[in-house]
């Protein structure tokens, strides 16, 4: 691809032109067509799937915490079932894969990885980030998660148990961490807004310090 | 009808499959504990031949919670450790002798 530069601003200007699409590209458009063409689902439905993956975001899950945190009774609920408990708040389950959700206690701490592949409770936190796909997180997620963790700067004492959830196979997880301390009086808002999406994969807590 | 119900100790079978399986290599051969039964679902290497929504087998799945230093000979965290992973029933046996 030629570059050249902005005559005014000097800045570097690329080639408007599209690269080829890679392989898997091409199948998936040639797949896509095929299914549309023999009347699996429609043009219509294909677009309203990917506005419902790229309309997931971390601020369901962190609503469905901070719920949780303020409702003894929902709290329950969702430990017992976690897709009946984000639909109850208004999530939409797209991916219809069932959620778990697991709580963190002073006693154990969860985190939760895909070692196949990127499994991840895309309804409730939208698409996975890069780093959980690496084979780096994903291999040492479950090897060495207590020095895995210290490089996301959390730290976990030893005398609380760390339960790795290896996200293999049918269901989906989703962390629900424990309300800091000073976070007493908060209204469910200001609760959601310190739920990020590490501290709902388990490698981070939540910072109300950070809240703004 | 599930063979197995939480807390029965199972051992992950170590055998060959030319299909998918979903049984990562770090579990082949562990013994752990049911944590829990979850629902039927079309097992993977029926789900990998497209067989999904046509006649596909289906098999109990089970939440299975192993210890770290079970897994990994030399791990280095504390021994209440623990990680847990998604197995079909016809990957688990009895484990023998506990």
């Amino acid at each position: 691809m030629t570059t050249t530069q902005d005559p005014v601003t000097a800045h570097p200007l690329t080639a408007d032109v599209d690269a080829a699409p890679n392989e898997f590209e091409v199948l998936e458009t040639a797949v896509r067509e095929l299914a549309i063409g023999h009347g699996l689902f429609s043009a219509a439905d294909h677009r309203q799937w990917l506005e419902w993956m790229d309309a997931a975001q971390p601020a369901l899950g962190a609503r469905l915490v901070a719920r949780a945190w303020v409702d003894p009774e929902y709290r329950e609920r969702a430990l017992a079932n976690g897709t009946a408990a984000a639909q109850e708040i208004g999530i939409e389950m797209y991916d219809r894969d069932p959620l778990i959700v697991m709580a963190n206690t002073p006693q154990v701490h969860n985190m939760v990885v895909c070692t196949l592949c990127s499994c991840y409770p895309r309804a409730v936190l939208g698409l996975p980030p890069d780093w959980y796909k690496s084979p780096s997180y994903r291999k040492r997620a479950v090897r060495w998660p207590r020095e895995l963790l210290a490089e996301f700067g959390t730290f976990i004492p030893p005398e609380v148990e760390i339960r790795v959830h290896d996200s293999n196979a049918n269901m989906r997880y989703l962390v629900l961490p424990m309300r800091p301390t000073g976070t007493e009086g908060w209204t469910e808002e200001q609760l959601a807004a310190i739920v990020t999406r590490d501290t709902m994969i388990g490698v981070a807590v939540p910072a109300p310090q950070l809240a703004s | 009808m599930s063979r197995f119900s939480t807390g029965d100790r199972v051992r992950v079978r170590v055998q060959q499959t030319l299909s998918h399986s979903r049984v990562p290599a770090y579990v082949a051969g562990r013994t752990g504990v049911v944590e829990r039964v979850l629902p039927d679902f079309v097992i993977p290497e029926d789900d990998a031949w497209g067989r999904l929504w046509q006649g596909g087998r289906r098999e109990t799945l089970y939440r299975v919670q192993l210890h770290q230093s079970e897994t990994w000979p030399g791990y280095r965290g504390p021994a209440a450790d623990t990680h847990e992973i998604e197995i079909f029933e016809g990957w688990l046996e009895p484990a023998k002798g506990e």
